[in-house]
């Protein structure tokens, strides 16, 4: 038995949004009595962290703390609307929808205050703590739940804004191919570091490197982990993920449901080192481009590559099970040509 | 089987609710004790979103009778914060950002609990065992094993400096 090293490498582009009948994502923002600022989506967040994203944009966009925000993705029957969470268009679309709905509302907010204070609203800031204040005389300034109050109960104002993003759908031009099927495109290279058990065909990951352009990272903490857990599931499907394992010679022998499909655990994960890479795109939200689906892409070539580096053997169909770098392995030693 | 009135000490509290024969723990901590902290998952007992500690041992809650556990001691994840304080395992997940939907978060904190009750200084592997039946589909559970490592150690320097106060 030999446990047979090798490094593989992978990479990966990956475009923002998508090209259908247009690729469109609205906002609404309203202030409360309170001073508190509700954004309604029909957007999902199913646990990426989306409503972290846009409360940031809001908050940002305002000039308000990010405790002001409040998020409401209740209902895509009644809310704005939303074409969905998928092509790795939730932060771009949705994000420049918000930053649209709160430059509005802000304009309305700066406008109430500036009427409060008897001063020109051109001359005012915001100061990121809940104040709305004058320009080189901060002394002079009023508190966000004091500019809501007013606007309800004095002067008959909703704080309010619209947000509406479109990507037009791009029509190919006949004579040369040429279109614009997305807003932007991140970029990612992938580093794996295998071993390969040449008695028993097991393949291990033992370090994968990532390196991400991702335009502006709105949040590293999350990206990153975005890129770390994306990874798993690419690990995943490189070496464990099938319903099918025989298919087509048997489909006796696979799982029959989720707590039998195969997937790595804890113990089973590479050591992982990760680097983003901030080239804002220009349409971006702050710059920001899509970092969803792409993260599981770079690892599965990665590894192949790594297994073909590790023992010669070529593997083109997921998942890289021991049975087929046994087969591989076989092929190799009976001279057959490599694949 | 009838209904059974059911006794138990929930988080140091003693409650009692009704179970029918297919009444599980689960069901019982979440719609008639309204703790929803354990998750229901895939309510077979592979996933470990549900996990709760049950006389100090973890079990996955789905799959426990609740008629068969009367007089037992039962701790959910809501019993590990002390008022806005929360425990060393729930601070180290915060702080190294071990969760990212959240959803298998509560049943991974019990998971560690209760290493961290028999093993107070646990190897990484260790700790992979203690939650190879915790399923995290977000974060490739690296930060989840650093968190625990790291409340392990907090916890560690803790009853150390603790005996060192003691013996002066």
């Amino acid at each position: 038995m030999t446990l047979l090293y090798g490094r593989g490498y992978a990479s990966v582009n990956y475009p923002t949004g998508m090209n259908l009948g247009g690729d469109p994502s609205q906002a609404l923002i309203h202030a409360t009595t309170m001073g508190g600022f509700v954004i309604s989506l029909s957007s999902v967040d199913l646990g990426q962290g989306l409503k972290t994203v846009v409360a940031q944009c809001a908050a940002e966009t305002l000039g308000m703390p990010m405790e002001q925000i409040i998020v409401d993705t209740a209902d895509t029957d009644t809310g704005p609307h939303c074409m969905g969470t998928f092509a790795s268009r939730g932060t771009h679309r949705v994000g420049n929808a918000v930053i649209m709905a709160a430059r509005e509302a802000r304009e309305v907010m700066l406008q109430v205050a500036a009427d409060e204070l008897e001063v020109d609203a051109g001359d005012l800031e915001t100061d990121g703590s809940g104040y709305v204040r004058l320009k080189g005389s901060p002394a002079k300034q009023i508190h966000i739940s004091d500019i809501a109050l007013a606007a309800h109960f004095k002067q008959g104002k909703s704080i309010s804004g619209r947000g509406m993003f479109l990507k037009e759908r791009s029509y190919p031009v006949p004579e040369t191919g040429e279109m614009d099927p997305d807003s932007c495109q991140a970029h990612a290279c992938t580093v794996a570091d295998v071993e390969v058990d040449d008695e028993t065909g097991v393949v291990t990951v033992l370090r994968l490197h990532n390196t991400y352009e991702i335009g502006r990272a709105l949040n590293p903490a999350m990206a990153t982990q975005q890129v770390e857990g994306g990874a798993w599931m690419g690990v995943s499907h490189a070496i464990f993920e099938s319903t099918e394992p025989y298919y087509p010679a048997s489909r006796a022998h696979g799982p029959v449901d989720f707590s039998e499909y195969l997937m790595p655990g804890s113990g089973e994960i590479p050591e992982q080192t990760s680097v983003i890479l901030e080239r804002p795109a220009s349409n971006g939200p702050f710059g920001a481009k899509g970092i969803g689906e792409m993260t599981a892409n770079a690892p599965i070539p990665a590894i192949a590559n790594a297994i073909f580096d590790a023992c010669g053997v070529r593997l083109t169909t997921m998942p890289f099970t021991p049975e087929s770098v046994l087969r591989g392995l076989d092929a190799l030693r009976d001279g057959e040509p490599v694949a | 089987m009838p209904l059974r009135i059911v006794n138990v000490k929930v988080n140091g509290v003693d409650q009692a609710f009704m179970a029918k024969p297919d009444t599980t723990l689960l069901l019982a901590l979440r719609e008639q004790l309204g703790l929803m902290g354990a998750k229901r998952g895939c309510a077979q007992g592979a996933c470990g979103s549900c996990t709760v500690l049950l006389d100090g041992a973890p079990v996955v809650s789905c799959l426990v009778p609740a008629a068969t556990i009367d007089g037992a001691a039962v701790a959910t994840v809501e019993g590990l914060a002390d008022g806005q304080e929360l425990n060393d395992v729930q601070q180290a997940f915060v702080d190294g950002f071990a969760t990212q939907c959240g959803f298998c978060t509560p049943g991974m904190i019990m998971s560690a609990e209760a290493l961290l009750a028999r093993n107070p200084d646990p190897t990484a592997d260790e700790v992979n065992e203690a939650i190879s039946g915790n399923v995290c589909r977000c974060t490739g559970y690296a930060p989840i094993v650093s968190a625990i490592l790291e409340a392990a150690r907090r916890r560690r320097d803790r009853a150390g400096t603790a005996e060192q106060e003691a013996t002066r």
